[in-house]
């Protein structure tokens, strides 16, 4: 599976008009380094002024709620009282459920496409499936309200409630008034399974045809070849694409602050509003006007860049694992 | 070479809005050719307050045709236009509640609050079988949104109308969940005549609720409200009724219930007004205004500027706008659902916009 490592340039003794421009190229080649290092060295340049200004920014309400700020459910501005704990909790739970169910939906188009699609019918639903990515989180926000919520809440919620055994469970109680997590959930569901299926369709297509043939020739059915042989092929690309897919999750803000109710609660019931972080800056930071107010936005901000940073290290983690098992 | 261009397209931007500022006396004939001439310059820029920005539009459209002189509005909120006019960034700040003493106190110079038109915030819901427009008071109303009344065959709401059919459902509040000058008035009316809300939510652009689900906007509130059964929720009346919803009468200070419109809005301000002493600075709150027919959830929407105009030209152009607006402007109010002025305001107002210094450093 390790790549061999070819010279780029293989150099025949009487080939001097070869050497000559390579030589000739050195100068170029210092410009190009330096340039392409200024280059990368602006993203993280830029990452370190952000975390700069918001933290500075959110320092004042650091400074006053300290840790509390992070595990208060009191968001109360005309009192001066801020806790993110509901906007935290909402964040990484509505991600979660984004995951739960995009994740094998698109796994699944993504298998169907670089497997069993005749090559008709593979481009249109790819260019079907990429065209969810294209389309402006406000349109999926209307769609949500006037689509989505009505039918979990005549359709979807009463049948999980009356269900036996699930229905009893904590995450399927209360009234079903529609904006909830469940429907911020599957809105994001919905968001991030285009980028999850494109990146996963394009590594499972680059496995190499031999990989393919070789498990069939072991005697492999179709089933085994794409589970034993294709998948484990492409696990580490297929986990970068959740990655891409959470870190859109998480950050989304529209559709959400328009499906989950805006209520600073921490809720295990599924049916119940709350809140996340990207929706509480939206809403608020217009017209937030005393300092504090404003100071606390901003520090819900950097909670918010904190999160982002611990589940993509996480998620790394994760990479790095599965790739170092898929090699072993 | 990008750059150049745009410093190039700036200057010429500027040299045409002096030649506008140059032809701002000739007549609304002749003047629709003058304008044309002078696209892309901006002779006064504003900021602030979503909820007024209907009218204060039309009102730049009709006065760019009648005197040529353009204004350029941005609709980014009340707390975005106050924050703006602080820091000096724009000529006049829109907004929907009154600037704070602190934030009066954080602006570069004395500032005059001018109410322009007038608004209210109405009570709008979906209770299945009521064939009658509901009465509220404005107790019911706090004990509604504080969760304290949760039925809606209550005997509280049963006792204000008699004869309605009234379901034993839930009550399922909606309040806007974004920062909002309809909250800040709503709750400044509960405040007004509900102890208990005022010691506990208070009033404020955004709140701590005790009860229901926040929706984004008028529409998210109103969409929520006209999907499920058993809510109430609070909107602009422009936005009801355009979107033809159903709406409460409120109880007023003087015992009456009030259906919400803009004749009714305009008697609260008339009450209000007659109460204020002459030397006021026109932060005031008409909620719960006296008057028969006074609807009690009403608020005036301001322009704010500095007093001293350092730039005369500027400073000039901005009263001579304002003058207009109170005068002339105000017959269009009606037509977008905003209530005019009471008349009784309308000579003080002018007297107060003389007081603008206008081309002397402060």
């Amino acid at each position: 599976m390790s790549e061999v490592s070819r010279p780029l340039v293989t150099s025949r003794p009487d080939d001097t008009g070869i050497a000559a421009r390579i030589e000739g190229s050195a100068i170029g080649d210092t410009v190009y380094r330096w340039l392409i290092t200024a280059f990368a060295l602006c993203v993280p340049i830029l990452l370190a002024f952000i975390a700069f200004e918001v933290g500075s920014a959110a320092w004042p309400a650091v400074k006053a709620f300290g840790f509390g700020f992070l595990t208060s459910n009191e968001w109360d501005p005309p009192h001066g009282v801020f806790g993110a704990a509901p906007a935290i909790y909402g964040t990484v739970v509505s991600s979660i459920i984004a995951l739960v169910i995009a994740t094998p939906l698109a796994l699944g188009v993504a298998i169907f496409l670089s497997e069993f699609a005749p090559p008709w019918l593979r481009q249109p639903v790819a260019f079907l499936v990429d065209l969810l990515a294209a389309i402006p989180s406000v349109v999926y926000g209307l769609w949500g309200i006037f689509v989505l919520l009505p039918l979990l809440r005549q359709y979807v919620m009463p049948f999980l409630a009356g269900l036996p055994v699930i229905g009893k469970s904590p995450l399927f109680q209360g009234p079903a008034y529609g904006p909830s997590m469940m429907g911020a959930g599957l809105i994001l569901a919905i968001m991030i399974l285009p980028y999850i299926s494109a990146v996963s369709r394009e590594v499972l297509m680059a496995v190499p045809r031999s990989q393919r043939e070789a498990a069939l020739a072991l005697g492999a059915t179709k089933w085994e070849m794409i589970a034993d042989a294709v998948v484990p092929y492409a696990r580490s690309g297929i986990v970068g694409g959740i990655i891409l897919g959470l870190g859109r999750a998480l950050g989304e803000t529209m559709a959400v602050t328009m499906l989950i109710g805006n209520v600073h609660q921490i809720s295990a019931s599924l049916f119940a509003p709350g809140y996340t972080m990207a929706s509480l800056i939206a809403n608020e930071f217009a017209e937030a006007t005393g300092d504090l107010h404003l100071s606390a936005l901003m520090a819900v901000g950097a909670a918010l860049f904190v999160v982002t940073l611990i589940v993509n290290a996480i998620a790394r983690w994760l990479v790095w694992r599965v790739s170092r098992e898929a090699h072993a | 070479m990008k750059q150049i261009l745009v410093s190039a397209f700036c200057v010429g931007a500027f040299s045409l809005t002096a030649c506008g500022g140059d032809t701002k006396t000739v007549d609304s004939a002749a003047g629709s050719a003058s304008p044309a001439a002078t696209s892309g310059g901006v002779d006064l820029t504003g900021a602030g307050a979503t909820f007024p920005y209907p009218i204060y539009s039309k009102w730049f459209s009709d006065y760019a045709s009648r005197t040529g002189i353009k204004i350029n509005y941005q609709a980014i909120g009340s707390g975005g236009g106050i924050r703006q006019l602080i820091e000096g960034t724009i000529a006049f700040g829109g907004t929907d509640a009154p600037m704070t003493d602190d934030e009066i106190a954080k602006a570069k110079g004395p500032i005059l609050h001018i109410p322009t038109v007038l608004g209210a915030v109405v009570l709008t819901y979906n209770v299945p079988g009521l064939t009658q427009p509901l009465n509220l008071t404005g107790d019911v109303i706090a004990d509604i949104f504080l969760g304290k009344i949760t039925k809606w065959n209550d005997g509280r709401i049963a006792a204000l109308n008699t004869g309605a059919k009234l379901p034993a459902s839930d009550i399922l509040v909606v309040h806007r969940s974004e920062g909002s000058g309809t909250t800040f008035i709503f709750s400044d009316y509960l405040s007004a005549v509900s102890p208990a809300w005022a010691a506990g939510p208070g009033r404020g652009k955004e709140l701590k609720w005790p009860v229901g689900l926040g929706g984004r906007g008028n529409d998210g509130v109103s969409g929520q409200v006209k999907q499920t059964p058993g809510t109430i929720g609070y909107v602009e009346l422009a936005y009801a009724n355009q979107n033809r919803l159903p709406v409460a009468a409120v109880k007023n200070a003087a015992g009456t219930f009030v259906a919400p419109s803009t004749e009714s809005i305009t008697a609260a301000a008339a009450g209000a007004v007659e109460r204020l002493p002459p030397t006021t600075d026109f932060r005031v709150s008409i909620v719960n205004a006296p008057g028969a027919n006074a609807y009690p959830i009403s608020s005036f929407t301001w322009l704010i500027v500095y007093q001293n105009q350092p730039d005369a030209t500027k400073g000039k152009k901005l009263v001579d706008f304002m003058r207009w607006a109170l005068t002339e402007g105000q017959s269009s109010a009606a037509g977008l659902d905003y209530a005019p002025l009471p008349a009784s305001l309308g000579s003080k107002l002018t007297e107060r916009l003389s007081t603008i210094q206008v081309g002397t450093a402060s």
